[in-house]
């Protein structure tokens, strides 16, 4: 096992946690910054054999990516919207935190369980990757305004890249690139979103958006 | 059991008001103040133990209780936890669980001690405190359970030796958790302010303020040996044993001043939650300590 390698992997796992317990919008919006640079570094840590250039690429440009143009896109939406705070999430903050828990029991559970080919890296691709998936989904469906949903779903993308790196190793460059491109038209296009919902309705809380279906 | 060891206890008594002085001049430090001398605490123990106390005639033997068993508790507790380079007088499998539930009664009886007042005031602060400590007690337990299972013993004085040794990130989880408890457990800021009386927010200042003279005394002295016993937990963990007793014992005894005065740069930068959040933040220790226990399980 490589100790840095786990360190990420905790520190994945930890800032997901501070995303299911806060509602500060600006400080979610950084852990899920710093989540997406402790990925680009996982890229690199647990790459065997001598770093290609291909390899050194996609890392740096996931986290310029994730580290750099989400969180300002994101910053941007918040500070035209003039939102601080999630006020009344659907799921309590204390609540959330105690699903986080037993989603991440349940998938230390399945990842023991699961008949994996023999990890080169550490045990806790596997569980960790399967945790941020469920905690990005839970926090798309436990919280109202659109950025946190937009973090969600983030979070939820690193679940699965961690999956992939850790798991596949070597993704074709081709798919790594096509799926940082979706991610950042997806993000982009969220944060227009989230200013022109703003514009029009004073708000970004998407539950009231029910009311426009005919 | 080797007689060096009832120096652990000799420590805590000795040292424990220190901590609190320790904590103070650093909160002065940063505030650019002079601040009170290190000492402080001693010459208000001494000026308390001289006063007579005063009793509420509403009150019964339990309100006169409550210090005398709060002190007691907390004194037996002194002799459970392992100090430096020494083990504990009193060291037996479990007595973990005995250090955890030896604080329940010491809280036990400093709230009904409150509630006997008949004061609302004091019920309120009771009530705070006995809510704060639910959620704080799955945080210890759950981070002692790590050590517990990665060192294979359940007994602190065998745990300590060997804890660092096990995986730094798990250690590191532990510690995080703890330095939590300590700040809830011993009413400073996030979670209470020690420098006010008479707010409404208070928790353990609340309790404590019909008790006078001597009984205040024991009140102060039990809550510095608090201080001295859940940081010499922290500090058990944390600190590496090199095996030999003296350096271990000046390097714990450094260590407990450095978490001092971390204690007090953490309450100099940081305001008090509200209320609310409380319980946010110790659930938050509560996951550190859980992830703690289930990275021991995954074998880290």
């Amino acid at each position: 096992m490589n100790p840095l390698t786990d360190m990420l992997l905790v520190f994945l796992i930890l800032t997901t946690f501070k995303l299911l317990a806060s509602g500060r919008l600006r400080a979610c919006v950084r852990a899920v910054a710093a989540q997406g640079v402790a990925l680009g570094l996982l890229t690199l840590a647990m790459h065997q054999g001598a770093l290609s250039l291909h390899i050194v690429t996609l890392a740096c440009g996931s986290m310029a990516l994730k580290g750099l143009v989400f969180p300002w896109v994101l910053s941007r939406a918040l500070r035209e919207a003039k939102v601080q705070r999630e006020v009344e999430p659907y799921v309590s903050y204390t609540l959330s935190i105690l699903s986080g828990l037993v989603a991440l029991s349940v998938s230390l559970w399945i990842g023991s369980r699961l008949h994996l080919p023999p990890e080169s890296f550490s045990k806790l691709v596997f569980p960790s990757a399967l945790f941020t998936v469920l905690a990005g989904l839970f926090v798309i469906v436990a919280r109202r305004t659109a950025v946190m949903q937009v973090l969600g779903f983030l979070v939820l993308e690193n679940g699965i890249y961690t999956f992939g790196v850790g798991r596949v190793g070597d993704m074709p460059f081709l798919v790594e690139l096509g799926v940082l491109l979706d991610l950042f038209v997806a993000v982009f296009v969220m944060g227009i979103t989230i200013y022109h919902i703003n514009r029009e309705f004073d708000h970004i809380d998407t539950d009231r958006l029910d009311s426009l279906k005919g | 059991m080797n007689l060096l060891s009832f120096l652990v206890p000799v420590f805590a008594l000795a040292f424990a008001p220190l901590l609190g002085g320790v904590i103070n001049r650093t909160k002065a430090f940063v505030a650019g103040r002079v601040g009170p001398p290190v000492l402080q605490a001693y010459y208000d123990l001494a000026r308390l133990l001289r006063k007579g106390a005063v009793y509420s005639r509403t009150t019964s033997w339990v309100f006169r209780a409550g210090p005398v068993v709060g002190l007691a508790a907390v004194l037996a507790a002194t002799a459970l936890v392992p100090f430096g380079g020494f083990s504990a007088p009193l060291a037996f499998n479990g007595d973990l669980v005995l250090l955890a539930y030896l604080f329940g009664l010491m809280r036990f009886f400093t709230v009904i001690a409150a509630m006997d007042t008949g004061s609302s005031f004091e019920g309120m602060g009771a009530s705070r405190e006995v809510t704060f400590a639910l959620l704080a007690e799955p945080a210890l337990f759950l981070g002692l359970a790590a050590i517990a299972r990665k060192t294979q013993s359940l007994s602190l004085s065998t745990m300590f030796p060997d804890a660092w040794l096990s995986s730094g990130i798990v250690l590191a989880l532990i510690a995080a958790a703890l330095m939590v408890i300590v700040l809830a457990e011993n009413s400073r800021i996030p979670v209470d302010d020690p420098d006010t009386h008479l707010e409404l927010t208070m928790i353990h200042e609340v309790m404590v303020l019909d008790h006078s003279g001597p009984d205040f005394a024991f009140i102060l002295y039990g809550a510095a040996l608090k201080l001295w016993v859940l940081s010499a937990l922290v500090v058990g963990i944390a600190l590496p044993h090199s095996g030999n007793l003296w350096a271990d014992t000046s390097a714990a005894l450094a260590a407990m001043f450095v978490l001092a005065v971390l204690v007090g740069v953490v309450e100099s930068c940081m305001a008090r939650l509200r209320l609310v959040r409380v319980p946010r933040l110790l659930a938050g220790a509560g996951v550190l300590a859980a992830l703690a226990l289930l990275l021991v399980f995954e074998g880290f």
